[in-house]
């Protein structure tokens, strides 16, 4: 038995960061993109919504492409049985992620008003579909899914459509567009901030009670038998009570219109739910149904030697690439204000 | 069946994604280079160049970015035998790319656009230097990993996948550095082309025509420069392939039987079954190529097919042929082409007649396609080539594929990528060429950014 302190643990651990730190990020920016078209009531406020996200998205989605990556070199097996196995599934996110990040990008290159409202449809089913399927996805990771020998995925497409996992998706939704709101009215001023406020406290009932069906049905499960090294299910059982304790804070906050710290309680909410997902599949990756056939942090991993190289980058580089990404938020900071507009009647 | 449309489907995602790769790396370079000269010389008609061929670089890269996380995602999604077997060595020059790369280019692209006003001016500067600085590590790490199934190196196979042994030789890979040095300079050569195509089509326009010379000044000095580069790196890499992959340099030329002094046809009229109907040929050239000497042998397609069949088991190890001699001969061809437009515009500059030879100019505006060309057919000739190998010697394509996805789950994301990747196509060229005709100084966006407030940028 390999044991629990290794780089193959290191690097469960690593990955989950990405999750979390993903999840946080592009968490908004999709709220942002599904809110807009029900929160701005002209060009311009759609101009301000899109722009609250404008210059830092970009480098929000590559917390995706390092948590891809990182699970590609350090758990080739998981890569490959993930990837193929959501095959449809990825496809049509693929699809959102594209067309949503060209609409960011192309939108405003054009003054047409027809171009722009293509755009803003784009960006809407591009926010709207990831952030659906990353519930789903992550619900099943943990439910369970067919798993059999050589560790392929039999299900098919809809094995992945599991109750389970659909709430999953909903809630993930919904708690990606309360957190979206939450961040338009801290990045926001005036009417548009006052709009994505009532549309959070719209929003945060609901996600309540959504995060906590999830937590109820998908914690409540112990499939794919017994596997030595897990994590006492205390921890995973605290981490999603805090998720649903963190929207509860949000509330409060949005009640008293305290931006800021609604917006670090529904990150919270967000950071806790991803916690309790991965400290509930260790040592597992992907739970299958059946017993003995999960992928785990043991037989999904790659050699030592991998794992020590990309430990040693990781180490040298992922201090540098926060402070940045940091200052770049850093260097946005502060409200967007409506402009005036020169009134061209008069 | 599934192999086919599995390749189809990485051939069709790739190429598509490598239009916009090596012009976005062009590109970066060139506006920050642009933006330097602005901010050195405090010269306003170089910054406005900059800003105009940053939005033309903006427009290519947001579809490089988009359709790049396809490109990750489909090693696992449709090559998942593959995914397991090279994941140790693969998925670290990968991941390595995200972290070093990605972020950078993400993060100060983002500061380049919106920070103009909120930096000072040095700073802003510096986030294009950063973007560009991505870009090219980008290039760097992709290729270790690609240079990996060219020429493996480094490892040991283990069960049923190659474990890494040693890391640095993978860096050190020779092929890395003949491609990276090849396929860097041949970026550098589609930014320039493209930057002197759209300054070519201003000067016929005589739309601001004192910068737009300028320019294309820049544009072709850099292009000459480079596109010699790239010829150099050519041949010192048909050097190493005829050591590591003869088969297919054997390909490239169709090239039945060893020879010594083989000669290089420039072109065959009929099949290439090694009875062409008229052939241009220059004597002993293909042995310069792959040898670097007069009356080097090179190894025909049945001497070297008969070794691999000793050595791998029998089964047939001959890549297409046509597919490897035209795609050779065509990217070949176009650099030609762009060496032509380039020394006649070292000519012409010598003249200071660059910006009024119509004929010049004219060319120019149509050589903007020859480095994409050049580019793509390389492209399908390296990995075309090592077929029927995805990691030459260890592991063949039709081994590498999915064995959980169907074919019909293949065809259908297959035909939606390629009705997607059409649409934003058309729209992107539509876009690149209105923005060409955009004048020089457009008043911004209604920018209303202040050292206290974020600026509306889109």
């Amino acid at each position: 038995m390999t044991p629990v302190v290794s780089l193959a643990t290191l690097w469960f651990v690593l990955i989950a960061v990405l999750w979390t730190g993903y999840f946080f990020l592009e968490g908004f920016d999709f709220g942002v993109g599904i809110l807009t078209p029900f929160l701005a009531r002209d060009d311009l406020d759609r101009r301000m919504c899109i722009n609250t996200i404008g210059p830092t998205w970009d480098a929000n989605e590559v917390w995706l492409l390092v948590a891809g990556g990182a699970t590609f070199a350090a758990f080739p097996v998981w890569y490959a049985t993930m990837f193929s196995g959501f095959y449809l599934a990825l496809f049509l996110l693929l699809f959102g992620l594209i067309i949503r990040g060209v609409s960011l990008e192309y939108r405003g290159k054009e003054h047409a008003a027809a171009w722009r409202a293509w755009w803003d449809r784009a960006l809407f089913v591009g926010s709207l579909i990831p952030a659906l399927l990353w519930g789903v996805a992550f619900t099943d990771l943990v439910h369970g899914l067919q798993i059999g020998s050589g560790f392929h995925y039999t299900g098919g497409f809809f094995g992945l459509l599991q109750p389970v996992a659909l709430v999953g998706g909903v809630a993930g939704l919904a708690l990606f567009s309360l957190h979206g709101a939450v961040f338009l009215s801290l990045k926001t001023s005036g009417e548009l901030a006052g709009r994505a406020r009532a549309a959070a406290r719209l929003l945060v009932v609901p996600t309540a009670v959504l995060v906590t069906a999830l937590v109820l049905w998908a914690g409540l499960d112990g499939r794919g038998g017994p596997v030595p090294h897990r994590i006492p299910a205390t921890i995973p059982w605290t981490l999603g009570a805090v998720a649903v304790v963190a929207v509860g804070v949000g509330g409060i906050g949005l009640w008293r219109e305290r931006d800021g710290w609604t917006f670090a309680a529904t990150g919270s909410a967000i950071v806790a739910l991803t916690a309790a997902a991965f400290t509930s599949l260790f040592p597992r990756v992907m739970v299958s149904t059946a017993t003995g056939r999960s992928l785990t942090v043991w037989n999904a991993s790659s050699a030592h030697e991998t794992l020590l190289v990309m430990s040693v980058v990781a180490a040298i580089f992922t201090p540098l690439v926060l402070a940045y990404q940091a200052w770049s938020y850093w260097v946005f900071r502060g409200r967007i204000t409506r402009p005036p507009v020169p009134d061209l009647h008069s | 069946m599934i192999t086919m449309l599995d390749r189809w489907q990485f051939a069709v995602t790739t190429v598509y994604h490598f239009l916009f790769v090596p012009v976005s790396i062009g590109l970066a370079l060139l506006v920050a280079v642009m933006q330097t000269l602005a901010y050195r010389r405090k010269d306003e008609e170089w910054d406005a160049l900059a800003r105009f061929f940053g939005k033309l670089f903006v427009i290519n890269f947001a579809l490089g970015i988009a359709t790049g996380i396809v490109q990750e995602f489909q090693f696992g999604m449709n090559w998942s035998n593959y995914s397991v077997f090279v994941g140790n060595i693969f998925g670290a020059p990968l991941a390595i790319e995200g972290l070093l790369a990605f972020f950078m280019e993400s993060t100060f692209l983002g500061l380049w656009l919106f920070g103009r006003g909120r930096l000072s001016a040095r700073l802003h500067l510096a986030t294009i230097w950063l973007v560009s600085i991505g870009t090219i590590l980008s290039a760097l790490f992709i290729l270790a990993a690609n240079a990996w199934m060219q020429h493996p190196v480094g490892y040991k196979v283990v069960g049923n996948r190659a474990e890494l042994t040693d890391f640095w030789a993978l860096l050190a890979n020779s092929t890395l550095w003949a491609e990276f040095s090849h396929t860097f300079l041949a970026a550098i050569t589609t930014g320039g082309m493209v930057v002197l195509g759209v300054s070519a089509w201003k000067l016929l326009r005589r739309h601001e025509t004192a910068a737009f010379a300028r320019a294309a000044r820049l544009a072709a000095a850099v292009s000459l420069v480079a596109v010699i580069g790239v010829m150099v790196t050519g041949d010192l890499q048909a050097r190493l392939m005829d050591e590591q992959q003869p088969m297919k340099m054997a390909a490239a030329e169709a090239l039945y039987d060893t020879q010594s002094g083989a000669s290089f046809s420039i072109l065959t009229v009929g099949n290439l079954s090694g009875n062409p109907i008229f052939q241009v040929r220059v004597p002993h050239l293909l042995s310069l190529i792959a040898d670097m000497s007069w009356n080097g042998s090179v190894s025909g397609i049945h001497q070297i097919q008969a070794h691999e069949a000793a050595t791998y088991g029998p089964a047939s190890y001959v890549p297409v042929i046509w597919l490897s001699y035209w795609s050779f001969r065509l990217m070949i061809g176009f650099g030609v082409v762009i060496l032509a437009v380039a020394i006649w515009a070292l000519v012409l500059a010598r003249r200071k007649r660059l910006d009024r030879s119509r004929w010049f100019l004219w060319a120019s505006l149509l050589a903007i396609g020859a480095p994409f060309l050049a580019n793509t057919f390389g492209w399908i000739f390296t990995e075309a080539g090592r077929q029927p190998w995805v990691v030459n010697g260890l592991m063949r394509t039709d081994q590498a594929i999915s064995p959980t996805v169907g074919a019909g789950s293949v065809a259908l994301t297959l035909a939606g990528f390629t009705v997607l990747y059409t649409v934003l196509g058309v729209i992107e060229v539509m876009l690149m060429s209105r923005y060409a005709r955009h004048p020089l100084h457009e008043d911004e966006a209604d920018s209303s950014g202040s050292a206290s407030t974020p600026a509306l940028v889109y």
